[in-house]
């Protein structure tokens, strides 16, 4: 459900009018319009977004709320260079099973950022056509952006080798 | 084709093209820092790339949330060290959104003035090394030379080459120097010669038209799919600047131009950014003429450390002094995405605060990751040579692609 707030704001008005079902609430703190996606609807809200002159998909990530559930938020930042405008949705996946579906089916631009997601959150992209780590080595155990994964003291040791 | 290449042309064995896969990097000099791209050759063109980053992985958004707001600031130096001012404004103005602090005029105009300098900085280090890459060797020594006064700039101003931090949350970390106006200025009366001697050193060297007019070109709707920004967009006729786009720290107060152009090849990277050094020298000198009096730090005690002599006379001050030093200050819970115009393109900070006195999330959006994102689709089918200028004109920093 829209809040009050946000029925005058064209870009929110439009995806509810896409599909009542779709926005989860939303705000505009800091004049910045967050938007709160169902997450198994991110593709549809991003296809209706790019239809709405949001030609660039900046940038993808995830905030780690641990031990908050559902612990993982995947934000994506949209702008509209004709518009002049930035947009941030957001889906709140669990810890238990963290998926959601690929971007890069709509947004070319996901594809880095999407492996970059995975590899230091752990949440996995379904149908990204490379999920392999980017950031870190192959061999590599754990993503190190979790919260709950250490800053000093992990099991690896650059000491004695 | 096959028959020229043939060694003996009587022999009737048919000469079959070889597939070779070649590791370029990652120690190479003209991929700019550590990238490894895997080259699936035929003879001389390039079929497939395929880019591997992360060697210069150093966790620096891991170790932000380890770090308290103002501390954070000296890593985001690290990420791109060529732009280390706009980085250190882009995190500032983030937190500063968050804080809903009040900056003073001359601090922003200050901002403005050495981001500016930044700029001619990067896309000196960019022009001489892209230069020397494709063979014109002087250019990198000239560049060089006016590069270094930058830095002695930065240096008079922060103590710090490279890794400023002069920019705080809050506004500058000291008072600019004494006697920095008179510095600045004769730097900014000899650059504009300098930058006409470069322009005479390549602008009609044929070697260089040769390799650069007509190379690397990408349909724009393909460019803003992969997510390319900065100088290469603007390139290919778009007109992307969030200086103007978004004016922050008083750049709507400057007049300065765009510079655009079509041709969207090497060549137009690298008009376009000796146009944007001489609209940054037109910055500075505005800055200069214009720069307000007062304050460089706001007026706000529990972030800002207070004066010194304050902190000794008055209990107040004191404790405030204590409480920043001890456990940093604290910013309101909530989240912002903060865009500046580096040299590479949009820079964006998304910084996720809990109400706490360490950054939850710090999350940076960096230019070069998104530039190089497109490197295949630039160099797959073109020959292995202009790889070599096309990656250049990118302006790739592998610390700001990987953090």
């Amino acid at each position: 459900m829209l809040p009050e707030i946000l029925k005058e704001n064209a870009v929110a008005a439009s995806l509810e009018a896409a599909d009542p079902a779709l926005l989860l609430g939303g705000n505009t703190e800091h004049n910045e319009l967050t938007l709160e996606v169902v997450p198994e609807k991110i593709l549809t809200a991003l296809r209706i977004m790019k239809g709405q002159q949001f030609e660039r998909l900046s940038t993808v990530t995830a905030v780690d709320r641990y031990p908050m559930e559902p612990r993982f938020e995947v934000v994506y930042h949209l702008q509209s260079v004709a518009r002049n405008l930035y947009v941030r949705l957001k889906c709140r996946v669990g810890g238990e099973k963290p998926e959601i579906d690929s971007a890069t089916a709509v947004y070319a631009s996901a594809n880095w950022y999407e492996r970059e997601t995975w590899d230091l959150f752990g949440v996995v992209f379904k149908n990204h056509p490379n999920p392999i780590r980017i950031m870190m080595p192959d061999f590599w155990e754990g993503h190190p952006l979790r919260r709950d994964y250490p800053v000093h003291g992990h099991k690896y040791s650059y000491q004695n080798d | 084709m096959s028959e020229t290449l043939t060694p003996d042309a009587t022999t009737e064995k048919p000469v079959h093209t070889r597939r070779m896969t070649l590791n370029m990097g990652p120690q190479h000099p003209s991929t700019h820092g550590v990238l490894r791209v895997l080259l699936e050759l035929e003879g001389e063109t390039i079929l497939k790339c395929t880019p591997d980053i992360g060697f210069l992985h150093t966790g620096i958004e891991k170790q932000c949330e380890a770090l308290n707001w103002q501390q954070v600031v000296t890593l985001t130096d690290r990420v791109d060290y060529l732009a280390n001012l706009s980085n250190n404004l882009c995190y500032s103005l983030a937190v500063e959104k968050l804080l809903e602090l009040e900056i003073p005029a001359k601090a922003q105009w200050m901002r403005v003035l050495l981001c500016e300098l930044t700029r001619i900085n990067s896309h000196l280090v960019w022009l001489g090394t892209h230069a020397l890459d494709i063979g014109a060797m002087t250019v990198f020594f000239l560049c060089f030379r006016e590069r270094e006064d930058i830095l002695r700039l930065f240096e008079m101003f922060s103590g710090q080459r490279l890794m400023t931090s002069y920019i705080r949350v809050g506004g500058l970390a000291l008072d600019p120097p004494r006697g920095w106006e008179k510095r600045v200025k004769s730097f900014m009366e000899t650059l504009p010669s300098r930058v006409d001697e470069y322009e005479s050193l390549l602008n009609t060297n044929p070697i260089w038209l040769k390799r650069t007019k007509g190379v690397g070109l990408l349909p724009v709707e393909e460019m803003l799919e992969v997510g390319m920004t900065g100088p290469c967009i603007r390139a290919a006729g778009i007109p992307m600047d969030a200086r103007k786009m978004m004016p922050y720290s008083s750049y709507d107060k400057f007049d300065f131009k765009i510079p655009t152009s079509t041709d969207n090849d090497v060549y137009a990277r690298y008009a376009i950014r000796v146009a944007e050094i001489r609209e940054s020298i037109k910055i500075v000198n505005q800055a200069m003429a214009g720069m307000p009096e007062g304050p460089v730090q706001a007026a706000a005690p529990k972030v800002v450390l207070p004066d010194r002599e304050k902190m000794k006379t008055q209990m107040e001050s004191l404790i405030y002094h204590f409480k920043i030093v001890t456990e940093g200050f604290s910013v309101p819970a909530g989240e912002v995405f903060q865009v500046v115009e580096s040299p590479r393109g949009e820079l964006g900070y998304y910084v996720v605060s809990d109400g706490t006195a360490k950054p939850l999330r710090v999350h940076m959006r960096t230019p070069s990751f998104g530039n190089l994102q497109a490197l295949p689709n630039l160099i797959e089918d073109r020959m292995i040579a202009d790889s070599i200028a096309i990656m250049g004109s990118l302006d790739f920093v592998l610390g700001d692609c990987d953090r």
